[in-house]
């Protein structure tokens, strides 16, 4: 288990702000921030390598945080491989053997078992100068995992990668953590990494945790503005309630329960907004007219925004339902939200 | 349609062959100027050549020097951040910038009967003026900041996380050094030991004040040209460029990275 207690790191133009954290034995949680936000730094503090101002660092119950690295047990893997250019793959994945007081025999049918898991058998001569992203990475994940870390933490692995790359790295990752058993630790800036991976994420924010929870729990309700926009929620309005009803700017909005008195925003995904030329009726869906705006075409899909009165609502269309429906800009429709698709908080 | 070629381009031709006529020119002139016989006959004579080993000697005692006393602190430059480091790095240039007499003068003055550090050495056994030992000292001196400086751009080109997986892989500060570090940093240190004995070999100033003799090639050339004129100091200058350039050209060779198949 890694405690995190109070945890402040400050450097000139940033602060890490005191930072609370508790993650499982085995679990597989997922930092998310934007750019700058601190999870690197984060990351490095519990690894040992960026220097902390306050606070304290637990691992499986051993406070560890003026432990030098090599003493901590915990693995690193960065987004841009870090791998040693001056030693080939294999000497690159047992790199670390060395400093462990393993039996050589285990080690050696360690590194064996990792080889194959990761499909390394016919690289591990070569030269590491001369592997794609994606072999880049496994290596990277073999000579971590090779000297058998109590914690495994992965800095953004997947961002630095082709998107066929991602896919099948972020396969490994998680058949990885079912197989080895061991704690990982992952930051990244894509919202689908913690869905697909994640057990437990935690949203950093200018060096702040804005929320914690399962994935799930924190995907349906965000806590703050900032947390459902990163999460994908292109519809985030300040509201008032009375009750199970939402009121955005003259727009009332049933709910499926009546929110909390601290509660003062709505949020709404933009594919669980639909667009209909006529007013539909469905049990527990208000309908709103509104007039397109503006249509602009994402590539797979189209975001469709719709003034309704002094909100604008932003849906998210596929090509071909954009094609039948024959929407274009200027044109009144209406716009159908699910109540159990609005979030407060 | 024919290629118009932009007037910059014949501005950056016209630059690159005045530099190259600037330093090339006169030192062509100097090594064709003596005859082949003077220069066999330089080589007969066991002054020239002592000078000319004594420099290379004591050049490659301070570029040695450097690496050892060098290599830490231009590790650190490159990986810390401290109070104060913008004044270290300007005081490590300073042997650059100050006239070269001045060096030897301020050598001088620390090693001499007056001061407390100089008698100290005396006691000890250590004689600065006029002594190997004196050239060596001034020679690393004024070679140190091309070496700390060259090597400190080295280790900055290796990113900082090789060093930080190899600790969290279980080795430490020091071991890391010296199975990640150092292997990828090695060429920049055999750099920073040509540049270093590069601006050994062509001290002059400093020398003559703290040890004129025993002569080392540079005050030999300059001894020939106020005694004897231009033509006994020229064969004595082409033999050092010779001798030093063959070096140096080895040293670039032998530190250039090799092609490795896959």
């Amino acid at each position: 288990m890694i405690k995190i207690e109070t945890l402040r790191i400050e450097l000139p133009g940033f602060t890490l702000q005191n930072v609370d954290l508790s993650i499982k034995d085995g679990e597989f949680f997922v930092l998310l921030g934007p750019t700058g936000s601190g999870k690197t730094l984060m990351l490095e503090a519990i690894a040992g390598v960026a220097p902390i101002t306050s606070g304290r660092i637990l691992v499986k119950g051993r406070d560890v945080t003026y432990f030098p690295p090599e003493k901590r047990g915990i693995g690193i893997v960065y987004q841009d491989y870090a791998l040693f250019p001056h030693l080939s793959v294999l000497d690159n994945i047992t790199y670390g053997l060395r400093y462990h007081k393993a039996d050589a025999q285990a080690s050696r049918r360690r590194v064996n078992d990792l080889i194959e898991q990761l499909g390394l058998q016919r690289l591990s001569q070569r030269s590491i100068r001369y592997l794609s992203g994606g072999e880049r990475q496994r290596v990277s994940l073999a000579r971590a995992l090779a000297v058998n870390p109590s914690v495994l933490l992965l800095d953004e692995p997947l961002s630095a990668l082709d998107p066929n790359f991602r896919e099948d790295i972020r396969d490994v990752l998680k058949k990885l953590h079912r197989e080895v058993k061991i704690t990982f630790l992952m930051v990244t800036h894509d919202f689908v990494d913690p869905l697909f991976l994640g057990q437990r994420t935690a949203i950093l924010n200018h060096g702040k945790i804005e929320q914690t929870g399962p994935v799930s729990d924190v995907f349906e309700r965000p806590a703050t503005p900032f947390v459902a926009e990163f999460l994908g929620m292109k519809n985030v309005f300040p509201a008032t309630f009375k009750g199970p009803m939402a009121n955005l700017d003259g727009i009332k909005l049933p709910l499926e329960k009546t929110p909390g008195n601290h509660e003062s925003y709505v949020a709404i995904r933009s594919e669980d907004i639909i667009i209909r030329k006529d007013k539909i009726s469905e049990n527990g869906m208000s309908m709103i007219q509104g007039k397109i705006v503006d249509i602009i075409d994402r590539g797979l899909f189209h975001e469709v925004s719709v003034n309704a009165g002094k909100v604008v609502f932003r849906s998210t269309l596929s090509k071909r339902d954009l094609f039948l429906l024959n929407l274009s800009e200027r044109r009144d429709v209406f716009i159908g939200i699910q109540s159990s698709n609005i979030h407060t908080f | 349609m024919k290629k118009r070629i932009d007037p910059f381009f014949w501005i950056a031709v016209f630059s690159t062959a005045t530099i190259v006529v600037f330093i090339l020119f006169p030192l062509i002139e100097m090594v064709i100027q003596p005859s082949f016989q003077d220069l066999k006959e330089t080589l007969k004579d066991p002054d020239v050549l002592h000078s000319i080993g004594l420099s290379i000697y004591t050049s490659g005692l301070a570029g040695i020097i450097s690496l050892i006393i060098g290599t830490p602190f231009a590790y650190l430059l490159a990986r810390k951040s401290f109070f104060g480091k913008k004044l270290v790095e300007s005081i490590i240039d300073l042997p650059i910038m100050i006239p070269h007499p001045v060096v030897g003068i301020a050598i001088l003055g620390l090693a001499g009967k007056n001061h407390w550090i100089g008698q100290i050495m005396q006691q000890v056994g250590i004689q600065i003026m006029g002594t190997v030992t004196g050239i060596v000292t001034v020679l690393t001196f004024v070679g140190l900041p091309f070496y700390v400086n060259t090597v400190k751009t080295g280790f900055e080109t290796i990113p900082v996380r090789l060093e930080n997986v190899s600790r969290s892989l279980g080795a430490s500060l020091t071991k890391t050094f010296f199975r990640v570090t150092f292997p990828l940093a090695w060429r920049a240190m055999l750099v920073g030991i040509i540049m270093c004995c590069a601006r050994a070999i062509s001290e002059f100033g400093a020398i003559v004040i703290v040890a004129y003799h025993p002569m080392i090639a540079p005050v030999m050339i300059y001894e020939r040209f106020t005694a004897y004129g231009l033509k006994y100091s020229q064969p004595v200058a082409v033999w050092l460029i010779l001798v030093c350039l063959v070096l140096f050209l080895l040293l670039r060779v032998f530190s250039l990275p090799k092609e490795k198949k896959a």
